[in-house]
């Protein structure tokens, strides 16, 4: 097989932006101007879109689309346009705190009575609702890690090591069976999803593309460092009560051992990664580089608005009785008997 | 290897609230004889007594708030 056949398809455009980026990449469109981007909705589904396709040539691209496409100029002139409309976006919408200790302790807080979507998926989540996360948060979970990989070259000391070995653990720790990104595949498995990566692309929400265009952001550039870590930061602080509380939604839906192990494994990898991110990769950033302690905080927030924003599409969508995907999935088989 | 003393010795993270990190892997034995391991690069062990997980921290040691979240 020819590498460029390798990959998902390019999925249908949902609008001028992602229908000129896609274009573009199949060689039959002009260029975008980056002036397109300056009016659309930041949030939407057309430039979120548009911003995915763009970033998604820094992983594993897209089938017949031709690897040369990662550094074409016109492409990457768009892809910032599209970049700066949607980071001026968060920083005038990004409800700030004060200092990273303020941003920290707000995520080192467990609420009594959680509001979030892991608080209800834990509680009362139904398996065709599990079924739905898990094919949203695929479009992070199946590149698990690598948009953080990014920043490695761009921190030094303490921080690059405490940011390798966390990386190390999320990679399966030298094991290709224990890479995190492989275990969400089992995952998917058990819920009768497929775990092509890719698959489900075409059915996340922009609040969804949103998340993992954040994390693509903050990877690949290096004057985003600060809050490349202070969104790992709060992944990983965050990760591990939420884990406790999928892994029990997955055993009491009989979801599937491989399903409550990716969580279960979670809780207890995060845990530690945790304080290795903030007494390591932090610490030993924020004492080599101190200015940038904001950006940091900005990472965290950014995240968070984020997080929130999709956390309240999906029980939206739920509370209403209807799907959260854009396209909805295939009956689960082994579950409907 | 002179450069990679191999009797050097296992750090050990205090701290006062949350887990005690240590350099894994480590084999834990408990209370009542049995042993539980780990092989991952550092392993947080819970301290609180209140981990669902024990002897693995699982975060229970955090502080909980009435407000919703």
């Amino acid at each position: 097989m020819n590498s460029y056949e390798r990959g998902p398809g390019l999925p249908p455009s949902r609008g001028p932006l992602s229908g000129a980026v896609a274009g573009r990449l199949c060689g039959t469109g002009p260029l975008p101007r980056p002036v397109e981007a300056e009016g659309a909705d930041p949030y939407g589904d057309d430039l979120q879109l548009a911003l995915y396709l763009c970033y998604e040539l820094h992983y594993r691209g897209f089938a017949g689309v031709g690897p040369e496409f990662e550094w074409d100029p016109g492409l990457l002139r768009f892809r910032a346009a599209l970049e700066r409309r949607f980071l001026s976006a968060l920083r005038a919408d990004t409800p700030g705190h004060d200092s990273l200790d303020e941003a920290l302790a707000a995520l080192l807080v467990e609420p009594v009575e959680g509001s979030g979507v892991t608080h209800f998926l834990g509680a009362e989540g139904e398996l065709w609702q599990l079924r739905e996360y898990a094919a949203q948060r695929s479009l992070y979970h199946l590149k698990e890690a690598d948009p953080h990989a990014w920043v490695l070259p761009r921190l030094w000391g303490r921080a690059k090591a405490g940011m390798a070995a966390v990386e190390f653990d999320e990679f399966g720790g030298g094991r290709a069976d224990r890479i995190h990104a492989r275990l969400f595949a089992a995952l998917m498995t058990d819920l009768g999803l497929e775990s092509t990566y890719g698959r489900y692309l075409d059915a996340a929400r922009a609040e969804m593309l949103a998340v993992v265009n954040l994390m693509s952001l903050f990877g690949l550039h290096r004057e985003l460092r600060g809050a490349l870590v202070g969104h790992f930061a709060d992944v990983e602080i965050t990760s591990s009560p939420g884990s406790q509380r999928l892994a029990e939604a997955m055993r009491r839906t009989g979801a599937g051992p491989a399903a409550e192990f990716f969580y279960d494994e979670h809780v207890e990898a995060d845990a530690v990664h945790e304080q290795v991110v903030r007494h390591e990769v932090i610490g030993g950033l924020l004492a080599e580089e101190p200015e940038l302690a904001a950006d940091v905080t900005f990472g965290i927030d950014a995240t968070e608005y984020l997080e929130d924003r999709l956390a309240r599409r999906l029980l939206a969508d739920w509370r209403a009785g209807h799907s959260s995907l854009r396209t909805p999935l295939a009956p689960h088989m082994s579950h409907t008997s | 290897m002179p450069n990679e003393p191999a009797d050097r010795a296992r750090r050990i993270t205090v701290q006062r609230q949350g887990p005690l990190l240590v350099e894994g892997p480590v084999e834990v034995e408990l209370e009542d004889g049995t042993t539980v391991s780990s092989d991952r690069f550092r392993v947080a062990l819970c301290t609180c007594r209140r981990s669902r997980r024990y002897p693995w921290c699982d975060t229970s040691h955090r502080r909980k708030t009435k407000g919703s979240g």
